[in-house]
């Protein structure tokens, strides 16, 4: 391995000192440190499994070098929520069936997450169409996570309202 | 969602706890929070990690072959070829599951000499990390010299063609004779003929194929895999030399099967570098491995020349069928015998005659594909209906209301079909779904389509189709489910959890489903051929029935009453005519494990058995039922650049029976949008055998820019063969949704493109032509 640097990454808020290589992606070092929700489909930004979020903006991780990431917060689909605190989406996605063999699941929540927290909080369903345009899922023909995306949104509307 | 309530002739007013409805399945919560472990996210220490090296022709003679280099690699722990093989071949039909092995079908696991298509693997190699082995495959010297190929399946048919398989790269070929088609011919006063053609179509699950292997204390070489079939442990120990017990396939939640991970991939090469380095090893396949590394769907020419009555009634029907199967044989021969069969579509004809062959050639081989050639099959029927329709003046729904098939009417193949056939209710409620057509303005016109169709579920009946299930009840109450039923992400484990919960009154949340290990849950074959929920529903249904039998004779005592009067529901025992009188289902569990009343039961579950078709009039019986069902599209075409967008799509279906109406519409809604992409957008170009398509930028799917909301109009006749009379869904969703499409392309533009996927420039080629026609 060539020009390893060591680096810190904050990944869902947790601090991690990785050595990567300065080829090393994103997604590769996510996978190595045990980030595994993190999927890999392509490696070539065709499929947007590897999305997750930096500094709440969605992103490829494959297409994303772990040196440019620099001090920006990392967020995947763990670090929106869990059992404990199912974070909106989460609870649409699966209450709805959006989710069949799920391997699209972490990028289509993570994609969604940034269209409602950097685009609009109350998606036509254009929006969705557009937002998601670059996560493909092969198993719902995605009118299961339209579905979701919409119910999600609601959701988080009214625990904003009820703040 | 509509149900159907009249007519119904299975099961009559019974209501279910949990069964039908839209409930989130046991495997949701862990898909979401991101906690599922896919195969490829298991890890071990001291693991290596494999790459295979492919050829780069499709056709050529392996003239040296030296991994010298590649072996003296530091990091290289071992590099296989052909010469390091005890086995050099691996079977491409199913023993694995049914013992069949036809004669000459098995293929080279690594080339020996002779390569029969591009992407065929060399030299295996497992080193200490990803780029070592990378590095390794570039130090393997392999000389190639390319020898005449054939690919085209006319072409392969020529005398003097290069042969490819057998002597005369015919794979299988199949008739049907039924009636006499000539005396039909004669009496028909029209008579439509067409030729349709489909093209190569990958999976593109999203998960690419990955596994990891270790060899355990008692020497058996686990693999963990994203398999549709753990049975495969078979062949893989046939092909690797030990015997079968020592060979143990683990799956894990799969990220997308749609047949494509039928067949044996990375686990045989992972099994053969477990074996020789007695290290775990991991292989997991880049998208392009996956592009060059698994079978595909089979391209089809299918001709047909249909007679017509004055009235519209088919008077005879002549197929002519065509797949090509590239070099191996895989499961060549069943899709052809699924096409057909299907030949003639969901239509009552006396007069059949058909012809069909699966034909090698040195492009890639041919597989496994939801649908598995029923779906073509359609695509050329479906067609046709409406190019028929157009020709004889009539409606397309009223030519096909004429010709339907009803309830106990014999199919192409003389076969009584004993379930509900709801064709008709299907097409009329999926048709009026559409609604108005909208008028057409300047460029843009707008088309409906519709298809109907018949699709087998379970295995072909000579194949002996058997599962096994297992249920049992801790003693805290909560139930275990183990199935060796894979699951491909369609809810294959959470229906079963679902059937169990409804017979022992547990709610599926309290259900563990343990599944797909070829060692500890019961076998039950694969998740393909829409026999998971028919096949293993039926399994654990007849096991949770086993068990409730025993507990409720053991309530019926405890409570004074008779058997039949005991009810389960909630966690709680009841008494059916006197609900007050009611016990918690853990007391009955602690009461009987203190008895030893046995709390858990293996059950297996036989479908009908029969013999092969007569081989020479293809009549008898192929499937134990059919799924009936039709789609209708809405399209806006416009006739200037040949873009073509989907406005509405909706799909009719009798399934039966739902057991999670969340899951079958999501098998719907999934197989439709590869039914779009398969029509419109998808399909993988060979050039002389090489694959020009080899990304997900160049092969397209449709993303969520081509993909409307999708409606689901389900009829539930509750006359299937699966468990509550639950009929197939899994690969009917998907049947007639190209050919819809199809035909409401040609409606808006009032000419038919022939050859699949109907692109933008051959749309505008076709408008053009009409132009300058008229
Ligand atoms: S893996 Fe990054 S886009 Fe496909
Ligand atoms: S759920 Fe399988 S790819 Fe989306």
């Amino acid at each position: 391995m060539t020009n390893v640097k060591t680096r810190q990454l904050s990944v869902n808020g947790v601090k991690r000192t990785v050595d990567a290589p300065a080829n090393e992606t994103l997604l590769e070092t996510l996978r190595r440190i045990g980030a595994v929700e993190v999927k890999c489909g392509c490696e070539k930004g065709d499929c947007g499994a590897c999305a997750v979020l930096l500094d709440g903006e969605a992103v490829d991780s494959c297409l994303t070098l772990t040196g440019t990431v620099g001090e920006r917060a990392i967020t995947t689909v763990k670090g929106l929520g869990g059992a404990e605190n199912p974070h909106p989406l989460q609870t649409a996605f699966a209450d709805l069936g959006a989710a069949q063999c799920g391997y699209c699941t972490p990028g289509m929540i993570i994609a969604t997450q940034s269209l409602l927290t950097n685009d609009t909080d109350t998606p036509d369903e254009a929006d969705i169409r557009l937002a998601l345009s670059g996560n493909l899922c092969r198993c719902t023909g995605y009118t299961k996570i339209y579905d979701a995306v919409l119910d999600g949104a609601r959701a988080m509307r009214e625990a904003e309202a009820a703040k | 969602m509509n149900k159907m309530d009249s007519a119904v002739p299975g099961e009559q007013n019974v209501s279910y706890r949990q069964i039908g409805k839209p409930r989130t399945r046991i495997d949701s919560p862990g898909k979401v929070f991101g906690k599922t472990p896919y195969a490829g996210d298991y890890v071990m220490p001291n693991m290596l990690h494999a790459k295979v090296l492919r050829s780069k022709l499709p056709s050529a003679r392996m003239t040296r072959l030296d991994v010298s280099k590649a072996r003296d690699l530091p990091g290289v722990a071992c590099v296989l070829t052909y010469k390091d093989l005890k086995i050099g071949t691996v079977a491409t039909d199913i023993p694995a599951q049914t013992g069949f092995r036809r004669r000459d079908t098995d293929q080279q696991i690594l080339v020996d000499e002779i390569v029969r298509y591009q992407g065929e693997p060399i030299a295996l190699v497992a080193a200490e990390s990803v780029e070592i082995a990378e590095h390794a495959l570039s130090l393997i010297e392999v000389e190639l010299e390319p020898v005449p190929g054939v690919y085209d399946v006319f072409e392969a048919q020529k005398p003097d063609a290069p042969k490819v398989f057998g002597d005369d790269n015919i794979v299988a070929s199949y008739k049907v004779r039924k009636g006499d088609v000539e005396a039909g011919f004669a009496a028909a006063e029209t008579i439509v003929e067409n030729t349709f053609r489909t093209q190569y179509i990958e999976h593109a699950f999203l998960e690419p194929e990955v596994g990891l292997g270790w060899e355990d204390e008692q020497g058996v070489i686990n693999i963990r895999t994203s398999t549709q079939a753990v049975e495969t442990f078979r062949y893989i120990a046939d092909a690797i030399g030990i015997p079968h017990s020592k060979v143990r396939i683990r799956g894990a939640l799969v990220g997308g099967g749609f047949g494509g991970k039928c067949d044996v991939t990375v686990e045989l090469y992972i099994a053969l570098l477990t074996l020789k380095t007695g290290r775990p090893v991991r292989l997991g396949y880049t998208r392009e491995d996956s592009f060059y590394g698994h079978g595909k769907r089979h391209p089809f020419i299918i001709s047909h020349k249909t007679g017509f009555a004055k009235d519209g009634r088919i008077t005879a029907s002549k197929i002519d069928i065509t797949s090509e199967s590239g070099p191996y044989a895989f499961m060549s021969p069943y899709v052809l015998m699924y096409a057909t069969e299907a030949g003639p579509g969901p239509y009552l004809v006396d007069n059949v005659h058909i012809d069909s062959r699966s034909v090698a050639t040195n492009n890639m081989y041919t597989s496994a594909f939801r649908g598995f050639g029923a779906t073509q099959a359609c695509i050329a029927y479906e067609q046709q209906m409406d190019e028929a329709a157009k020709v004889l003046g009539m409606d397309p729904i009223e030519l096909r209301r004429i010709n339907l098939l009803k309830t106990g009417d014999a199919i192409a193949t003389g076969f009584e079909v004993q379930s509900a056939v709801w064709t008709e209710e299907c097409m009329d409620r999926a048709w009026a779904a559409l609604g108005e057509k909208p008028k057409d303005e300047g460029a843009i016109r707008y088309g409906h389509g519709i298809a109907a169709y018949q699709q087998g579920y379970g295995r072909m009946i000579w194949l002996h189709d058997t599962a096994e299930g297992w249920v049992g009840v801790e003693m805290d109450g909560t139930v275990v489910v183990r199935s060796g039923m894979t699951d491909i992400g369609a809810g294959q484990t959470s229906s079963l959890a679902q059937i169990a919960g409804e017979l022992l009154g547990v709610d599926m949340m309290d259900i563990t489903v343990y599944n797909s290990d070829s060692s500890t849950t019961p076998l039950a074959g694969t998740s393909s051929a829409t026999r998971g929920l028919y096949m293993s529903g039926n399994a654990v249904r007849n096991a949770a029935t086993a068990v409730r039998n025993r507990l409720a004779a053991r309530a019926a005592q405890h409570f004074g009453v008779a058997d039949s009067d005991i009810d389960f529901a909630d966690s709680r025992v009841f008494v059916a005519s006197d609900r007050e009188k009611s016990l918690p289902f853990k007391e009955l569990i602690a009461t009987c494990a203190s008895e030893g009343i046995h709390r858990s039961e293996l059950a297996i579950f036989r479908a009908p058995f029969g013999d092969w078709i007569d081989p020479e009039t293809g009549q008898g019986q192929v499937h134990p039922d059919y799924t009936y069902g039709a789609h209708a599209v809405q399209v806006a075409v416009d006739t200037e650049t040949g873009e073509v967008t989907i406005l509405k799509s909706v799909g009719a279906h009798d399934v039966g029976q739902c057991v999670n109406i969340a899951a079958v519409e999501g098998q719907i809604e999934g197989g439709v949008a590869q039914g779009h992409g398969y029509a419109l957008s998808e399909e993988l170009i060979y050039k002389d055998g090489c694959l020009v398509t080899p990304s997900l930028s160049e092969y397209l799917c449709p993303t969520s820019m081509d993909s409307p909301r999708i409606e689901c109009i389900i009829l539930e006749s509750r006359s299937g063969l699966g468990p509550f009379g639950a009929k197939g869904i899994g690969e009917p969703g998907h049947t007639p949704a190209a050919s819809a499409v199809a035909n409401a392309v040609a409606d808006a533009i009032g000419a038919r493109v022939h050859d699949f996927p109907l692109t933008p420039e051959k749309i505008a080629r076709a408008v053009s032509a009409t132009r300058d026609n008229g």
